[in-house]
């Protein structure tokens, strides 16, 4: 359901994004894992077609993100870094927004406003103002907006992120349900995450894809660790002999 | 445009228009306007003491300058606050062309403006119970008045759409709107065609072609001109368009 091929980012003169590719199917979560700066947020962007890639092409279920933006938005969802919401609004009159945007009018929009108030937990402020939420709930308020029209792709950039461990949990076993029938992308540099919620993981580096494979098989990538961390650690450090393996 | 267009630009316009009416600032520079048109017409222009009761000399004279400062004032926010904070990257990964947020958001503060020049109907009803005004002018000089705002808007809206910051956005948009204003008037481009060579005195008078001023007064004078309707209109779509390249830029 997403294509990536190829993709470049450059910024001035900094490579961010280096020659990634990757595809999800439905079904899939996919766990993008990296150290800070190392382009999962400029990836995602530009898979969510808020960057133009410098090159390279996306396709979100079979509709070119370049060629046609307006359909395959349609198709997507996405929590960006940091959870950004409109600060003059409630909780509701955001979502209200947000599902208006997405096409969904009178009583097809309230029930769906409901559905997610319901999933993220969010029924006791659905009138606070957002500006006055505290970050667990900001962050599932926005999470909220992602997944309102129940899109085929969900872009989920450190969606646990400054959460504490219940909500932590929280949103990994909400990742995990919805991933049976959606195609999932969500960055974490928390390793336990990725084996908690993910079939499927991309362990990124300076732009650079370093590794791809079910967790089980990512830790076989460096014999004698018997931790995602240490395997983490190992091939994302520059200049070891096992970066270069794999 | 299709449906889905229409509704999307009504949802853009909807939210940015309910957001003015979320926040004080609105109020207080809607209460600056009136103040400041009404202050200005009845205790500088002193629309009471004299015989002739136009509206031209004495109220619509002062709403460039007014403008210049308040419509700044209003459009800071259009695409500053979206950028700081970070709500643009949800806008824009939503099914909306850059175009419908564009013009949602533009009409909204639009409307703004409209209900503030309505605000001002005492002022008619108090020439029209001090003689019989006739009405042509009035209403021409609303509408020179209008685009007066909507340029000055646009203006605003192209600077915001480079800046996170309103404050930054606010003082810029100022210095734009009062030199776009100053070029055409008579004193200036005097003073300027004095100082340089002759052969750029051409140069200098066609600049001054393209000062809001002008159009400005030849509108409020009470002949329609359809040829300055179509300048301030052509300001606007300019502007908008220059709002879409610095959107499209700031993205990367
Ligand atoms: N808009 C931008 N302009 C210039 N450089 C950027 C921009 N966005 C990101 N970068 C750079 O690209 C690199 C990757 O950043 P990012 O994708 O945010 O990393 P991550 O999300 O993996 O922590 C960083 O070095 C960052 O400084
Ligand atoms: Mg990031």
């Amino acid at each position: 359901m997403i294509q990536v091929k190829n993709l470049i980012k450059v910024f001035g003169t900094k490579v961010a994004v280096d020659d990634v590719s990757f595809s999800v199917e439905k079904g899939e979560v996919l766990g993008f894992l990296g150290p800070n700066g190392a382009g999962k947020s400029t990836t995602m962007r530009m898979v969510t077609g808020y960057f133009r890639p410098t090159s390279g092409s996306v396709k979100l279920c079979g509709i070119d993100m370049l060629e046609e933006p307006e359909q395959a938005k349609q198709r997507l969802g996405y929590l960006p870094e940091n959870a950004p919401l409109y600060s003059d609004m409630t909780v509701a009159s955001f979502l209200a927004f947000c599902a208006e945007m997405r096409g969904l009018h009178g009583a097809d929009r309230s029930k769906a406003i409901d559905r997610v108030l319901d999933l993220c937990f969010l029924d006791n402020v659905r009138n606070q103002s957002v500006d006055t939420l505290s970050k667990g709930y900001r962050h599932r308020t926005c999470f909220a907006q992602s997944i309102i029209h129940d899109p085929d792709v969900l872009i989920l950039d450190e969606p646990t992120d400054g959460l504490d461990p219940n909500q932590k949990h929280e949103v990994r076993s909400m990742i995990k349900r919805m991933g049976k029938d959606k195609a999932i992308i969500f960055s974490t540099h928390i390793l336990e995450e990725v084996e908690a919620a993910c079939s499927r993981a991309i362990i990124i580096d300076r732009g650079k894809v370093v590794a791809d494979g079910t967790p089980e098989s990512l830790k076989k990538l460096v014999p004698g660790a018997n931790s995602l961390d240490e395997v983490f650690r190992s091939i994302t450090r520059p200049d070891t002999e096992h970066k270069k393996a794999a | 445009m299709n449906n889905r267009n229409i509704q999307n630009t009504i949802a853009v316009f909807k939210r940015e228009f309910l957001a003015y009416f979320n926040s004080p600032v609105l109020y207080v520079i809607v209460v600056i306007f009136l103040l400041a048109s009404m202050g200005f017409t009845f205790f500088f222009s002193r629309i009471l003491d004299s015989e002739d009761v136009s509206l031209t000399e004495r109220f619509f004279v002062w709403h460039p300058w007014i403008f210049t400062v308040l419509a700044p004032a209003v459009g800071m926010r259009l695409w500053s606050e979206e950028h700081r904070l970070g709500t643009i990257e949800l806008l824009l990964t939503m099914p909306v062309s850059p175009w419908q947020a564009i013009l949602g958001k533009f009409f909204a503060a639009a409307c703004v403006w409209l209900i503030g020049l309505f605000l001002t109907f005492p002022i008619v009803w108090t020439v029209c119970y001090l003689g019989d005004p006739d009405m042509g002018p009035i209403i021409s000089g609303y509408t020179a008045s209008y685009l007066y705002a909507m340029a000055c808007l646009s203006v605003t809206c192209a600077v915001s759409a480079i800046t996170r910051s309103q404050v930054v956005c606010f003082i810029v948009s100022v210095a734009f709107c009062m030199v776009i204003a100053l070029i055409g008037d008579p004193g200036v481009t005097h003073t300027i065609v004095a100082t340089v060579p002759s052969w750029a005195e051409g140069i200098v008078r066609f600049i001054s072609y393209f000062s809001f001023m002008d159009h400005f007064f030849e509108m409020t004078k009470g002949i329609f001109v359809f040829r300055d309707v179509l300048y301030f209109l052509s300001v606007v779509v300019v502007t908008l368009f220059i709002t879409n390249l610095a959107l499209r830029a700031k993205r990367a």
